[in-house]
């Protein structure tokens, strides 16, 4: 796998990174060769992103070295790595939408033949067909980006790498907004790119695709290697032992499990309903004392569905029972009374407010507790800072700390902690564990099992199939917004899950 | 924390400074006109600061300053008591407010737009309601309450304006609705997500905002015993948004305190005067305003870097 000479492309050695609360990279190291398609896989937090911005030129290494061609190589910023040919393509793509195709790939290096920034078109569109062609993509370089599917989108990108005549392409989970034929492309794009002599960096949670696509890969855990599997050694299994470095049944406790046994009157009874963007009625139970997961696909409509449980998507039809009590919700301000309560895909967006204190934060909902006639009462508000702080061991330096500074996996127990104080009925969870480091994904699974021992109803939206498998009494598969059919403990598997995820239908048992 | 003591600095300075330059600065007459024009520029100071750190800003502040003071004259020069009047421009101001909130939650208006072709309108209304400049009637026993007699620069309008600084204190620092304003600014999405009725607490800081320009018009009247509605009030919503920055409000949102702004209005007056006492041409005032928030702003992002420096 190395060149002629021995030496490969570009070597990481001993990479440390150190983040306010968290230790990202402790000593990585990973090397590629041209021609060579690596494969970095871990769980979420495990240092995966935060190696491919060290060598993007995103961040600067605390210590440790970088070398191309077994020369050291000093990235200060973004455009250092570009200028060596090293480009990283963003999971959520950097194209300026509203520029034409040519327009973004020649972004930053027009042609500039008169010296004064002029834009030669006729140059740019004729370069930019042959580029487009070799990513295979036959579409007209005058194409608004915005009107490209993701997929194309994602080629567009590559090209651009391309026009910067990268050497290394990293790419950050390029399938995660994909179709099954733009996946397929992809691979015939990347097949074609190692044919040209491109190292290319994969990362992906998605171990199939990694089984597909990779020549040897390199596994992260907690910010360090934890193996590395050549091509002959690629399996599921290797890679997940390698992932997660434990036993499973450790991960997800599952102490409580009465409701599974004694079925108890459902909590939340969903029944047909319907809203904004999704126009077939869904209908389920929760009952106490559950923790229902809930796969599918991206794009199945799983965050959509829990939009519209806590108010944020208009209903516009079926209705919702708590407690056998029919609950009108218009927006959040009903749900959280109803104590249906939301754990946010996005929480730098929607959980917290970054800025503010892990005390601001905490009391953020719960002001109608802590006041008194509309006094903040500060007593209050410190106080259950304090125990919320110790109730989810939340690692920081006090309840002032600004939430911004936090690791993923503190910061999310700030979001659960959130509603902890209100007595939930209904959690629901949207993708509780990423970008979450193992240590507190284990204590966030404790708590839900200990929050569903205490009678509350879990719904747990999750593409973590590990996770999926590991902590759920049942689960719920939904499929282009539609639920495609519901899991038993005894049926679950990871085979029975995407076969329903992928529009399989339920098979006969 | 840091901030308050930095634009507390600033304020001492520039008294200082301007205290040393002339003899005359130090007279009791010097200080009335300070504390008027501190009083007047405070209060609309005040009113678009909590606005800003709800995320908002509004632009029509002199208009609606403008059209509330030429409504109060007519209203007055009609030989309406002056309290019935004075409460009739509040409640015309604070309905502009509802309008403006209504739009940017309601339509999803940028607030910049909305309130940009408010002070366009308000300005317009205004001078179609009156060609000529009208006085302000029988209002004498208000103005010596509000604004202050003959002869001693406004000075009551300081106290004015520091009352509304201590209620808007207990009301945004003190109370769960203050906190949300903040939540709002400071992230959106979030406070929705926490179940605040966002709306709703979006439109009440653009009535507040709104109202306070409209007290602004009222002692605006009162003070310069006329209002011409051509330019009435006009610059003074710059003039509010300098004073609520330089005290510490982000336009970003989610930053800023009462008292932090009540500072950073006195620095425009303090400057004004100190130009004046320095002989610089009235003509140079708008630059060294200029410079003056600039440096506001770069010392702000400075500290703001090192603070984040520390933390990291």
């Amino acid at each position: 796998m190395m060149n002629g000479d021995g030496t490969p492309l570009l070597q990481a050695r001993q990479i440390r990174k150190q983040f306010p609360g968290v230790l990202a990279l402790d000593g990585v190291s990973m090397h590629v060769a041209a021609g060579e398609v690596l494969a970095i896989v871990g769980e979420n937090g495990a240092g995966k992103s935060t190696l491919m911005k060290v060598l993007a030129g995103i961040y600067s290494p605390d210590s440790g070295e970088l070398l191309m061609h077994g020369q050291p190589l000093v990235l200060r910023r973004v455009a250092d790595a570009m200028r060596r040919g090293i480009v990283l393509i963003h999971q959520e793509l950097n194209l300026a939408e509203n520029l034409s195709i040519a327009a973004n790939l020649f972004l930053g290096q027009e042609s500039n033949r008169l010296g004064v920034g002029w834009l030669s078109r006729s140059k740019e569109r004729e370069q930019a067909r042959k580029h487009l062609s070799s990513v295979g993509l036959d579409l007209s370089p005058d194409r608004v980006v915005a009107t490209l599917s993701p997929g194309q989108k994602q080629l567009v990108e590559i090209a651009r790498a391309l026009v910067h005549s990268a050497t290394v392409i990293i790419m950050d989970e390029p399938t995660s907004s994909l179709t099954q034929r733009e996946t397929d492309r992809l691979y015939q794009v990347i097949a074609d790119l190692k044919q040209r002599g491109v190292a290319v960096l994969y990362i992906s949670h998605r171990l199939a695709e990694v089984k597909e696509v990779a020549d040897r890969v390199t596994v992260l855990r907690d910010g360090k290697n934890a193996g590395e599997l050549s091509r002959q050694e690629i399996s599921h299994d290797a890679m997940v032992r390698l992932m997660v470095g434990r036993d499973l049944k450790q991960l997800y406790p599952r102490t409580h499990q009465t409701a599974a046994a004694t079925k108890p009157a459902p909590l939340l009874e969903v029944e047909q309903l319907t809203y904004e963007g999704n126009p077939q009625p869904i209908s389920f139970v929760l009952r106490p004392g559950e923790i229902v997961g809930m796969a599918g696909l991206v794009g199945a409509g799983r965050t959509e569905l829990s939009e519209a449980l806590f108010g944020i998507r208009r209903i516009t039809g079926g209705t919702l029972r708590l407690a056998g009590q029919l609950v009108a919700i218009r927006s959040p301000i009903q749900a959280v009374q109803a104590g249906l309560l939301l754990i946010p895909e996005d929480r730098r967006l929607h959980g917290l407010i970054l800025p503010f204190s892990i005390r601001d934060n905490l009391a953020l909902p719960n002001y109608d507790l802590l006041c008194r006639f509309g006094w903040m009462q500060p007593g209050r508000v410190q106080e259950l800072a304090r125990r919320m702080m110790d109730k989810l061991r939340v690692r920081a330096y006090g309840p002032m700390q600004p939430v911004g500074l936090l690791s993923g996996g503190n910061q999310q127990k700030v979001v659960v902690g959130k509603w902890l104080a209100r007595q939930p009925r209904v959690l629901i969870f949207d993708e509780p564990t990423r970008g979450v480091d193992v240590g507190a994904r284990s204590e966030i699974y404790a708590l839900m099992d200990q929050l569903a021992g205490e009678g509350v109803a879990i719904l747990m939206i999750s593409s973590d199939m590990e996770e999926v498998l590991g902590i759920s009494d049942r689960v719920l598969v939904l499929h282009e917004g539609h639920l495609a059919g519901e899991l038993s403990k005894a049926e679950l598997s990871e085979e029975a899950i995407m076969h329903l995820a992928t529009g399989g239908g339920k098979r006969a048992s | 924390m840091i901030r308050l003591l930095g634009v507390l600095v600033v304020v001492i300075v520039l008294y200082l400074a301007m205290i040393a330059s002339d003899p005359n600065a130090r007279t009791q007459s010097t200080h009335q006109v300070l504390a008027g024009r501190l009083g007047s520029y405070g209060v609309l100071t005040l009113g678009v600061g909590v606005l800003i750190l709800s995320g908002g800003i509004d632009l029509s502040i002199g208009s609606v300053v403008g059209l509330g003071a030429v409504c109060f004259g007519l209203l007055l020069n009609r030989g309406v008591d002056p309290l019935v009047a004075a409460c009739a421009v509040l409640a015309g101001s604070m309905g502009i407010g509802l309008a403006h909130g209504l739009l940017v939650t309601g339509l999803g208006l940028q607030p910049f737009l909305v309130t940009l072709c408010g002070l366009f309108i308000y300005r317009g209304i205004a001078k179609w309601s009156t060609q000529v400049p009208v006085g302000r009637g029988s209002s004498d026993a208000m103005r010596l309450l509000l604004v202050g007699g003959e002869g001693d620069g406004g000075r009551n309008q300081i106290l004015v304006m520091l009352l509304a600084a201590v209620l808007l204190t207990l009301f945004v620092h003190g109370t769960r609705h203050g906190r949300y304003l903040f939540a709002i600014g400071a992230n959106e999405n979030a406070a929705k997500y926490a179940g605040i009725p966002t709306n709703r607490y979006k439109i009440l800081a653009y009535v507040i905002c709104s109202m306070m320009a409209g007290l602004g018009s009222i002692l605006y009247l009162l003070e310069n015993g006329s209002a011409d509605p051509t330019d009435a009030g006009s610059w003074l919503e710059l003039y509010a948004i300098t004073g609520a920055v330089l005290g510490g409000c982000s336009l970003r949102g989610g930053e800023g305190m009462v008292p932090g702004m009540v500072l950073g209005a006195a620095v425009l007056p303090l400057i004004r005067a100190l130009c004046s006492f320095n002989n610089v041409g009235n003509e140079i005032e708008f630059a060294v305003l200029g410079v003056a928030l600039l440096l506001g702003t770069i010392a702000d992002e400075l500290l703001k870097r090192g603070t984040l420096r520390r933390a990291g």
